[in-house]
C-alpha cells in the first residue's frame, strides 16, 4: 500500500480499505479526523492495526474485526460447558476458554438441592450443559447459571468446536443461518458463544450439519454466504431452504447481540 | 464418564456412518511426501486426513552389540510434539510416545524389514546404526498408523552417506545412491473396537471413545509380523480374528500410498 | 583476503529464497511455517490458556512461554539427541524477549501463551526463522500485537557486510554472526546478539543492513497472513 507523498502535508486517507485484511502494525489510515476503534490504535497521525483482522470503516471510526482468538467469558453469554470437577458447593465447568467457570448449587437448577446431596445425581464429570455467564471478576473468575429458558443438560449428540469470532455468522441475523441448517438437516443445534456447538440428529444428517458449520466458519468473511449456504444445503440434503426463513422461537437463540456482518450483503 | 457419547457414536456406527461421513473400514485421504528434510539421510511426511507426521532417518557408525557382531543397529524414537496437540506437554517421552515408538519399532525389527546383516562395515567392530525419529505435527487422530507409514517411507527414501578411508561419515558431500537394504515392507493397521463395532483410522473425537484396539503389522506378502493390543477392554478370540482380517484387507490401501 | 563472491553466489544484501504459510497446524490456535534457504521453522501457538504449575501464574498479566526445539534429524551433521539442551533453552529465552514487546497480555491474568517451534531442516539463521514464524503464528492466533516481528542473521564475512548468513558463512573463521529482530513499523530492535569480531562502524552497518532485509521479510509475512483469508 503506497502512501501518497503530498510534500509532507498531512493527508486524510484510508490506506487499507474497508473489508480488506490488515496485519499487526499495518497502517490503515492517515489523518487526525479518524478515530481508532477496537483492534486499532493511533500513532501520531496514523491509525494502525493492532491485530490480524478485517478492516471496518464506519464513518470516521476504524475497527478491526477479529478473525481468530480464544473465547473470553462475557456477561450474559450463553455458552456450552463441560463438567470437569464436582465441588462441595457446585461444579466446575470447562468453557473453551483460558478460564474455567463455576456453577454453584443455587444456580444449577430451580429444584431444591438439599445440603449434603450427591451432586453427581444432577451433573457428572463429562456432562455437557448450556449455561449463561452471570459474573466475571477482574481476575477472570467466572460464574455460570443454568436457571433460565433454554438452559439445560445436553443429552447425546456431538460437540463441534469453531472459532468464537465466527459464532455470530453461524447464528446469522435473528438466527436465520443456523435455522437454515436445522431445517435442511433436521438436527437439533445449540450454538454457544464460546465456539462450542452441539448437534444431535440422524448420523448422516449430523455429518452434513457439521460440514455446514465448518463451511460457514471458513467462509464467514466472504460475501454472498447466505445464498451460497442455501444452495449448498439443498445440494447436500435435497431440502429446499428459504434464506429468509422464520427464525425459531426466542428460547433457542443463543445471542443477544447484533452479529457482525462479515462480507456485507446477506 | 463417556457413556452417553459412546452411545451416540454406536448409533452412528450401527448405520455404518462415521463422524465425518466415512464408512467404518475406510481410511481418510493418505498422502506421502519423500525427502522433506535435506538434513536427514532419509525422511518423509505422511498426512492421514488432517493428521500429519514426519519421520527422519539419521545414520551413524557404531559398534555392534557384543552378542551380534554381524548385525547393524536400529532404533525408533517418537516424540509427541506439543505443537501437534494442546494436550501434549514438552518433556521426555511419556507412555503414549513410548508405546508409539515401540509398536512401530516392533514392526520394522521383527519383520526383518531392514536386513541388518548387510549393515556391517567391519565384522565385530564397525556397523551402520540407523536412527529413526518420529515427530508429530498435527494430531487429528490415528498417530500410530500415520507414524508407521512415515517411518517406512523414510526408510525407503534413505540413502547411505559417503564414508572416508577411516569409515567416518562425510557430512559435507552428497549422499551416495545406495539405498538401505530393505527386505520387507510392513505397514501397520490399527483396528478399533467400540461396542460390537470395528472401525479404522479414528478421528480425535472417536479416539476418545475407544474400548480396545489392535495394531497389526502386515508385510507385503500378507503375513503378520507384529501386533499390539491397547485399550482397557478385553478382546475375544473372535474379535481378534476379525480384526486381523480387517488389517490384512486394508494394508494394501496404505501401501498404495507409498 | 576479500570476500568477492558469496559461497552460494548471492549478492551481499541478497536474502535466500523465502516462503511462508499460515495455518499449517489446524489443531493449534495459530500456526505458521517460515522457510529461508534451507532453514525451515514450524510454529504453533496455543493460548491464552490455563497455566500449570500454579506457582508460575501471574495475577497481573498473562505470560509468554517459548519452547524452541530442533528435530533430531535437522542438524548439519550427526543426529541431535532430543531434549533440547542449553542452546535451545537460550534461544527460547531470547525469543520470548524478542516477541514480548509487541504483545499486551494484561487481558489474560494467570494465563499463558505457549509458543512451540520445531525445525525439521536447518542451514543457519534458525532463531531468526523461528522468530519470524512465531510472529505470524501469534497474529494467526488472534493476539493483539502492536507490530509484527521480523528477524534475520546479518554479519561480516572477511571484509564484507552480508545479510542472511548460511551455514558455511556462519561457520567461517573470519567473520561475525549477528541475529537481529526488528519491529518493521517502528524500526525498533528486540533481538540483538553477536558472535565474532567487528568494529563499531561495521556493527552499525550490520544493523542497518539487517533492518533493510527485515522489510523484505515483513512483506513475506504480510502476504502469508493475508493469503489465508483471500477470497476464493
Amino acid at each position: 500500500m503506497q502512501r501518497r507523498n503530498n510534500g509532507g502535508k498531512m493527508t486524510e486517507e484510508i490506506i487499507t480499505k474497508d473489508k480488506e485484511i490488515a496485519v499487526p502494525g499495518e497502517i490503515i489510515a492517515t489523518g487526525m479526523s479518524f478515530l481508532p476503534g477496537k483492534g486499532a490504535y493511533r500513532e501520531s497521525d496514523k491509525i494502525v492495526a493492532q491485530r490480524l483482522g478485517m478492516v471496518s470503516v464506519e464513518g470516521k471510526v476504524i475497527k478491526l474485526i477479529p478473525l481468530s482468538g480464544r473465547y473470553l467469558p462475557k456477561l450474559k453469554d450463553r455458552v456450552i460447558g463441560r463438567v470437569i470437577d464436582v465441588l462441595m458447593t457446585g461444579w466446575r465447568l470447562e468453557v473453551n476458554s483460558p478460564y474455567s467457570a463455576v456453577m454453584t448449587l443455587k444456580d444449577a437448577t430451580s429444584e431444591f438441592i438439599p445440603r449434603g446431596a450427591d451432586l453427581t445425581q444432577y451433573y457428572r464429570l463429562g456432562d455437557y450443559v448450556v449455561c449463561q455467564v452471570v459474573n466475571v471478576t477482574s481476575q477472570k473468575l467466572v460464574d455460570v447459571s443454568m436457571k433460565g429458558p433454554g438452559l439445560r443438560k445436553l443429552r447425546g449428540g456431538r460437540i463441534v468446536e469453531v472459532t468464537p469470532q465466527k459464532v455470530p455468522r453461524i447464528i446469522g441475523k435473528d438466527g436465520s443461518m443456523v435455522s437454515m441448517v436445522k431445517q435442511a438437516t433436521n438436527c437439533n443445534i445449540v450454538v454457544g458463544q464460546n465456539g462450542l456447538i452441539w448437534i444431535d440428529g440422524e448420523p448422516e444428517n449430523e455429518v452434513i450439519a457439521v460440514k455446514s458449520v465448518k463451511k460457514i466458519e471458513e467462509e464467514a468473511h466472504l460475501s454472498g454466504l447466505t445464498d451460497r449456504m442455501a444452495e449448498w444445503l439443498q445440494k447436500e440434503t435435497g431440502v429446499k431452504v428459504n434464506p429468509a426463513a422464520t427464525p425459531p422461537p426466542a428460547e433457542e437463540q443463543t445471542t443477544t447481540e447484533h452479529p457482525h456482518h462479515f462480507g456485507g450483503s446477506q | 464418564m463417556y457413556a452417553e457419547q459412546k452411545t451416540h457414536l454406536l448409533k452412528a456406527l450401527a448405520k455404518n456412518v462415521r463422524y465425518d461421513g466415512r464408512k467404518p473400514l475406510e481410511y481418510r485421504e493418505i498422502t506421502v511426501e519423500y525427502g522433506i528434510s535435506g538434513s536427514a539421510e532419509g525422511s518423509a511426511r505422511v498426512k492421514l486426513g488432517g493428521t500429519e507426521v514426519i519421520a527422519g532417518v539419521k545414520m551413524e557408525i557404531s559398534k555392534p552389540y557384543p552378542d551380534s557382531p554381524d548385525k547393524g543397529n536400529m532404533m525408533v524414537n517418537a516424540e509427541l510434539l506439543p505443537l501437534s496437540n494442546p494436550e501434549f506437554e514438552s518433556g521426555p517421552p511419556g507412555e503414549q510416545a513410548t508405546e508409539l515408538a515401540r509398536v512401530v519399532d516392533r514392526a520394522i525389527r521383527e519383520s526383518k524389514c531392514i536386513d541388518v546383516h548387510k549393515l556391517v562395515i567391519t565384522l565385530g567392530e564397525k556397523v551402520w546404526g540407523i536412527n529413526i525419529d518420529i515427530c508429530t505435527i498435527n494430531d487429528e487422530g490415528n498417530l500410530l498408523d500415520a507414524s508407521s507409514l512415515a517411518v517406512l517411507a523414510a526408510l525407503k527414501n534413505a540413502r547411505l552417506p559417503k564414508l572416508n578411508e577411516n569409515s567416518e561419515i562425510q557430512y559435507d558431500v552428497p549422499l551416495t545412491d545406495q539405498k538401505l537394504p530393505l527386505s520387507r515392507e510392513p505397514v501397520e493397521v490399527t483396528v478399533i473396537k467400540v461396542g460390537d463395532h470395528f472401525f479404522v483410522d479414528p478421528l480425535s473425537e472417536e479416539e476418545k471413545l475407544i474400548e480396545a484396539r489392535l495394531t497389526v503389522a502386515i508385510t507385503e506378502k500378507g503375513t503378520i509380523c507384529a501386533m499390539q493390543k491397547g485399550g482397557a477392554e478385553p478382546l475375544s478370540s473372535e474379535d481378534i480374528d476379525k480384526m486381523i482380517e480387517i488389517a490384512q484387507k486394508l494394508a494394501p490401501t496404505l501401501r498404495k500410498a507409498l | 583476503m576479500t570476500y568477492d563472491k558469496r559461497f552460494d553466489g548471492r549478492k551481499i544484501d541478497e536474502l535466500r529464497p523465502m516462503s511462508a504459510k499460515v495455518g499449517i497446524i489446524p489443531r493449534a490456535d495459530g500456526s505458521a511455517m517460515f522457510q529461508i534457504g534451507k532453514t525451515v521453522a514450524l510454529c504453533a501457538v496455543y493460548g491464552p490458556r490455563d497455566l500449570h504449575p500454579k506457582f508460575m501464574q501471574n495475577p497481573e498479566t498473562g505470560i509468554l512461554r517459548v519452547n524452541y526445539n530442533m528435530m533430531p534429524f535437522s542438524g548439519h551433521g550427526e543426529r541431535v539427541r532430543p531434549g533440547g539442551g542449553r542452546r535451545s533453552k537460550e534461544i527460547s529465552m531470547v525469543m520470548e524477549n524478542a516477541l514480548l514487546p509487541v504483545l499486551d497480555l494484561k487481558e489474560y491474568p494467570n494465563a499463558v501463551v505457549d509458543i512451540f517451534v520445531e525445525l525439521p531442516q536447518t542451514d543457519a539463521g534458525t532463531r531468526c526463522a523461528a522468530i519470524t514464524a512465531a510472529a505470524m503464528a501469534l497474529a494467526d492466533a488472534g493476539l493483539e500485537m502492536k507490530d509484527m516481528v521480523c528477524a534475520v542473521a546479518a554479519g561480516r564475512v572477511e571484509d564484507k557486510i552480508v545479510v542472511d548468513l548460511n551455514y558455511l558463512e556462519d561457520s567461517h573463521e573470519d567473520g561475525a554472526d549477528v541475529p537481529v529482530a526488528v519491529l518493521p513499523n517502528s524500526g525498533k530492535i528486540t533481538l540483538l546478539q553477536m558472535d565474532g569480531e567487528v568494529t563499531k562502524e561495521q556493527m552499525n552497518e550490520i544493523i542497518e543492513k539487517a533492518k533493510e532485509a527485515c522489510k523484505k521479510i515483513y512483506e513475506v509475512q504480510k502476504a502469508a497472513l493475508k493469503e489465508k483469508f483471500a477470497k476464493r
